[in-house]
């Protein structure tokens, strides 16, 4: 499944705090430790708060860990780049930009539109916007925005993508179709890819292993490895059973903190 | 389309106020106190308005949205004949106004008859200062806005000179404007290019450090360097602010430009009223008020023109 040996992490005991505005700490990770392989497909999955969107983040090199590190083939992350693409929890597509534009943004500014722009409309029509390339973000519903802000990290081909709650926004079955449209592009590119989920199925219908997190201590509290064979069937016993480990993972995780709001 | 012929008599009204205000003209006769000679201009002209407000009238009946435009503006166009007329009888008819100061639309008219060449030569004047010192200031204007609002290091010296610089009217700087400058052009563009200066720069660097963070975020996740945040990023999400700070500077260059041209650049259009007062004419005067009228709202429509297509991704997002 790995063609390329790019982009491999690695992530060793890292913390990150940050201040509030009254003057409190408020430790979002610690102790987090991870070795993601090239090619390899990670879901983070965890209640509300417990530091997925800064996980991510440090690791587009957006902020900057107080102990520990991360690695991208070896070499610390630095700063945020094309190699480690991101996409928002929130669309954040350039309103002055329409669709098309947004999407060929990366393009532009990496000097590489006049070479590449044929992709531009191609991942415009595999994220389903074919016919909106002139709309302007505040025309599209917010799913449509998600899959514009989807293809806008694509096109640029990042050797890890960054994905927090990608298909948030989508109906079930638009959702599903972009699910396999990611999984596909991501395992003929051979990109590493880890994404942000609230949702189980998702997590195990894409990922190769799933990390549980929890919140104070805010660190991965176990890594399950999804052993099924792609194309993978959300209806089949082993899936099932799976959804029910996970499932008790976090009740228990969120018991043991007293919280009741994962999900 | 079918060509069903409507008709809106709305209409009409613009064509009649023309035709009131005509039979009243021809029909009472000019005062006795009032010495100069009759004019053919205001006849001419309500004649000519006639035709074009009929014309108008008639292309109504056969065009949906010219008759729902015109039929709209119908009331304020026949009431500002009506103004016209009032005007007309207040001044040659019964010399309610005192003429020297209030002359009959007659002989304003008469000024654009016998001057306009030699106030098309003002207007290009005062076109070529204006436009000089504007863009200079614009362009000075986003450039330290840019400055301020992106580098702490900047916003620390400049910020203070705005604050203190800044609020002074660009007028106040005429005494230094005047010794400071070799020729008066160049120092009435200096004091047009300060009064658009400060409003553009102020409003520049609000923008800019307005800016939402994630913006700057994603796109250094899509490659972009420094130089291309600034102007790919900060400049074009920043621009509706930019553009309030032009246009507040676009107000405050026209009373410079006047006031400029009142102290002494020879030849501007406020010159030219300066001078027409002093020697007492005041029809030129009214004359030269109109075109500056005119000229000023032709260029406040064409920069809302501006930004309304510089920013068309707003529609519907913000509306002001
Ligand atoms: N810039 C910041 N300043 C202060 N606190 C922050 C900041 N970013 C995150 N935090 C805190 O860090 C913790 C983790 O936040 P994070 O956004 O990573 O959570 P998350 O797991 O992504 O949650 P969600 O599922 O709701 O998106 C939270 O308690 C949050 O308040
Ligand atoms: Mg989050």
């Amino acid at each position: 499944m790995v063609e390329t040996k790019t982009g491999k992490i690695t992530v060793s005991n890292v913390r990150k705090t940050f201040t509030q505005p009254d003057g409190q700490q408020v430790v979002a990770l610690d102790q987090v430790n991870a070795h993601i392989e090239p090619g390899e497909f990670i879901c983070l999955i965890g209640p509300s708060g417990c530091g997925k969107s800064t996980f991510l983040r440090l690791l587009a090199g957006l902020i900057s860990p107080d102990e520990g590190e991360l690695l991208l083939d070896g070499s610390p992350i630095v700063g945020a780049g094309y190699e480690r693409g991101l996409v928002f929890q929130d669309p954040t597509l350039f309103p002055w930009l329409t669709v098309y534009e947004n999407v060929a943004f990366g393009l532009k500014v990496r000097n590489t539109y006049k070479e590449k722009k044929d992709e531009v409309p191609e991942f415009i029509n595999l994220v389903g916007l074919k016919g909106f390339e002139k709309a302007y973000p505040h025309q599209l519903s917010g799913g449509m925005a998600q899959r514009a802000a989807l293809a806008r990290a694509l096109v640029n081909h990042p050797k890890v993508l960054l994905l927090d709650e990608p298909f948030g926004a989508l109906d079930a079955f638009t959702r599903m179709n972009m699910q396999d449209e990611l999984i596909k592009i991501l395992q003929q590119r051979g990109t590493t890819a880890i994404m942000v989920t609230h949702d189980v199925d998702e997590a195990i219908y894409l990922s190769d292993r799933i990390f549980v997190m929890t919140p104070r201590p805010a660190k991965i509290e176990s890594i399950i490895r999804v052993e099924i064979g792609r194309p993978r069937d959300r209806d089949l016993p082993d899936f099932l059973k799976l959804r029910a480990r996970i499932l008790q993972i976090l009740n228990f995780a969120g018991k043991r903190e007293d919280i009741q709001y994962y999900l | 389309m079918n060509r069903r012929i409507s008709f809106d008599i709305k209409t009409l009204i613009p064509s009649l106020s023309a035709a009131l205000a005509l039979i009243l003209h021809l029909s009472i006769p000019n005062s006795r106190k009032y010495l100069q000679k009759p004019l053919p201009y205001f006849t001419t002209a309500l004649i000519i308005t006639i035709f074009v407000t009929l014309a108008l009238a008639v292309v109504s009946l056969f065009n949906d949205r010219l008759r729902k435009k015109y039929s709209y503006k119908s009331w304020f166009i026949g009431a500002s004949i009506l103004f016209l007329n009032l005007l007309n009888l207040a001044t040659i008819k019964i010399m309610l106004l005192q003429s020297i100061y209030f002359p009959s639309p007659d002989r304003i008219l008469k000024v654009f008859v016998d001057d306009w060449q030699f106030m098309l030569k003002c207007l290009g004047y005062s076109i070529r200062l204006l436009s000089t010192g504007y863009v200079i200031g614009a362009v000075a204007g986003i450039t330290t806005g840019i400055l301020v609002g992106w580098s702490k290091k900047w916003s620390y010296w400049i910020n203070p000179l705005i604050k203190i610089i800044g609020p002074i009217p660009p007028t106040a700087w005429v005494p230094i404007a005047l010794v400071s400058f070799p020729t008066t052009f160049a120092s009435s563009v200096f004091l047009i290019s300060l009064a658009v200066w400060f409003p553009t720069t102020v409003l520049t660097s609000s923008g800019i450090s307005n800016v939402q963070n994630s913006y700057f975020e994603v796109s250094s996740t899509l490659g972009a360097n420094t130089v291309q945040k600034i102007f790919k990023v900060a400049l074009p999400a920043a621009m509706p602010s930019i553009f309030i700070g032009i246009f507040n500077g676009t107000s405050a260059s026209f009373i410079t430009l006047m006031t400029a041209e009142m102290l002494g650049v020879k030849f501007g259009i406020g010159w030219y009223i300066n001078w027409q007062r002093e020697m007492l004419s005041y029809a030129n005067v009214y004359a030269g008020l109109i075109i500056i009228a005119i000229t000023f709202s032709l260029i406040i429509t064409l920069m809302f023109r501006i930004r309304d297509w510089v920013l068309s991704w707003q529609k519907g997002v913000i509306k002001w």
